[in-house]
């Protein structure tokens, strides 16, 4: 809504209006929104250009391979929607896509895989990271439903076989009842529709996560490196990623960690 | 808020330390180009998998006595589909159970099913200008449920023994209109007629595969298709694709239970299965809570590796 | 199969399967798991180009 004329007479917003809110309205859900969004997000953490030093190693990429393969996967999709479910078994085109969703689909989950042992044997879910961690295992559970549907949807022997075999598992758990993976046509709108949504919907949130609470840094290795080595991880100098907030998942306090040693 | 003791496997210290340049979109712009790349090589070297699928009719002619084998227990109400329970009819017993639960059960049936019905008598009805035929059916849908039986009874027994020289040839018997039914129906598959007929709906337009899809896997043409392919469930089949590609190998450990005891014997095994493949996703979504799984990348130390720079940096740093 | 594009390396031929006791797996599958194995390896033993420090 834009009611702009004439402006209203300022409203008093007491002594120190809300950092971010417009001065002289009133708050509108908008504007709170948006001082939340860039509380959260600001554009230096949402897109940074710096990473902390010891973000340095390959196994940081995987990440961004497995979003590339993502995106491969959608577009090759799109294509092969373009002309239909059936189009890919009669043109060398068609074929041509559907390789390349099927092959960028294999790339996907092996891209995936390795980050994800990467980032376990990091134990990247410290420090607040834990909703981090979980959005990434549902995004890996919603992409094995959505490739599972994907092979429903080929209308070859695969899917045939895979949904006469696969209804026995899905029945037994009483989904069957509901979730007939028979029908081809719930299939394919599950597979291009439902589902891209929901892996979409959890990468989206994975990856804000990522930059919101940063890269997890390394343990504080006490035994390797000495309590100098722990000292240089809690002190170094700079003025940080991030003062260390408490909130739902940081229940420690920078004195508690010291104590502790 | 009491601060709670600081534990290495929940918390960190948040990094307060050097930063360093590094170029996030440059590094999902060429990890896209990369993968794209890729893809096009993989796509273009390799191609993609294309298997025909099995149809009635393709089953009716490879294997036609196999195919009136499967009918007639369509028809008698034997077949796997006729006694699956839900979610496609009501069969006492039928139904997998986790423990004294049916899931299966407590859904109900919501796909009802009667093969007698919808895979034998409805398609053959649909036949027109087969006034001998139409009286044949009648005939067993007035008969009395011991009549029926005695003839259904009879066909399996003489079909048992049938063979295919051109025609279906089946030793005579005591088995009323069912020869005729059975010889009809096999004519209408081969004809490609009874595909169509198991897909009918009042719309016209029909994306729903459900019957023939059942009908077929009742019967062994499809299965022994598969076991060739190596795709059945024990062959680890879920994970394997057509031909040499490779197939969803992050299936492994789901099928790797099928490959064993109980799930292996059990006849509720994918119900099993699936309760423990349900348990252990939870458990993955839920390492950061669960202490001691939890604790394993700090015990198995690959972090000291990944971090090496940053491990070396803080000893010379302290030296 | 009409139009078919010949793929350079044909892998519609009957598949290969390797056994060792109860396991069962294609030799494509095979391949994929040891490289995904390989590249993880990899990726932690490969030094990654240094950035050049930053202090804020």
């Amino acid at each position: 809504m834009t009611t702009t004329l004439p402006a209203p007479a300022p409203r008093d917003d007491g002594p120190a209006a809300r950092p971010g809110v417009t001065k002289g309205i009133r708050p509108t859900w908008t504007g709170r929104l948006r001082v939340r969004a860039v509380k959260a997000l600001p554009p230096d953490k949402l897109l940074p250009d710096t990473q902390p030093a010891y973000v340095a190693s390959w196994i940081y990429v995987f990440g961004a391979l497995t979003l590339a393969a993502f995106a491969v996967v959608v577009l090759s999709g799109a294509v092969i929607a373009l002309k239909g479910p059936a189009w890919w078994h009669v043109s060398s085109i068609g074929l041509f896509f559907n390789s390349m969703h099927l092959w960028s689909t294999e790339l996907f989950f092996f891209f995936m895989v390795v980050h994800l042992w990467g980032k376990f044997f990091m134990a990247a879910w410290r420090g607040r990271r834990r909703a981090t961690w979980v959005t990434g295992v549902l995004a890996f559970a919603a992409s094995i439903a959505t490739a599972f549907t994907g092979y429903l949807s080929q209308q070859n022997f695969d899917s045939e076989w895979i949904s006469t075999q696969a209804k026995d598992g899905i029945n037994a758990t009483g989904a069957g009842a509901f979730w007939n993976v028979l029908n081809f046509g719930q299939m394919l709108m599950w597979h291009i529709v439902l589902l891209p949504a929901v892996v979409g919907l959890f990468i989206g949130v994975h990856v804000l996560l990522v930059r919101r609470r940063g890269v997890v840094p390394p343990f504080a290795d006490d035994r390797a490196g000495g309590p100098a080595a722990a000292a240089a991880s809690v002190a170094g100098p700079g003025v940080g990623q991030g003062a260390p907030a408490a909130g739902l998942f940081e229940e420690h306090t920078p004195s508690s960690r010291e104590t502790a040693q | 808020m009491s601060p709670r003791r600081f534990k290495p496997d929940r918390d960190v210290t948040e990094w307060t330390g050097p930063v360093a340049r590094y170029d996030l979109a440059k590094e999902v712009t060429i990890s896209f180009v990369v993968v794209l790349l890729l893809v096009i090589a993989f796509a273009a070297i390799f191609s993609s998998p294309d298997d025909h699928p099995v149809t009635l009719k393709s089953w009716a002619t490879a294997m036609p006595v196999d195919f009136v084998q499967t009918a007639v227990t369509e028809l008698d109400g034997t077949s796997p589909t006729a006694t699956y329970g839900p979610p496609y009819n009501e069969t006492p017993g039928a139904g997998q159970k986790i423990g004294p639960v049916s899931l299966a059960r407590l859904a109900g049936v919501h796909i009802p099913i009667n093969t007698t019905e919808d895979f034998v008598i409805k398609p053959l009805l649909t036949l027109p200008n087969a006034p001998a035929l139409d009286s044949q059916v009648s005939r067993y849908e007035s008969a009395g449920v011991a009549q029926r039986t005695s003839w259904d009874a009879a066909y399996e027994k003489a079909i048992a023994a049938a063979s295919f020289p051109g025609y279906l040839k089946v030793p005579s018997g005591r088995y009323g209109p069912v020869g005729v039914m059975m010889t009809n129906l096999l004519a209408m598959a081969r004809s490609g007629a009874l595909d169509g007929a198991l897909l009918s709906s009042p719309q016209l337009y029909g994306t729903d595969y459900t019957k023939p899809l059942l009908f077929i896997a009742d019967g062994s043409y499809m299965s022994d298709l598969a076991a060739n392919l190596h795709l059945q469930g024990d062959q680890w089949g879920m994970m394997n694709e057509t031909g040499n590609f490779p197939g969803q190998a992050w299936l492994w450990l789901y099928t790797m239970w099928y490959q064993v005891p109980p799930f292996n014997t059990s006849s509720s095994g994918d119900a099993l299965v699936w309760a423990v493949m349900m348990l252990l996703t939870l458990v993955l979504i839920l390492v950061p809570f669960i202490p001691g799984l939890r604790s394993i990348p700090r015990w198995v130390r690959i972090y000291r590796l990944i971090w090496r720079r940053h491990y070396r940096s803080v000893t010379t740093e302290a030296t | 199969m009409p139009a078919l594009v010949a793929a350079l390396i044909n892998l519609s031929h009957p598949g290969r399967y390797v056994h060792w006791g109860f396991i069962q797996l294609s030799v494509a599958n095979l391949v994929v798991i040891a490289l995904m194995i390989l590249v993880f390896v990899l990726a932690i033993a490969l030094p990654f180009p240094h950035g050049k420090r930053a202090r804020r």
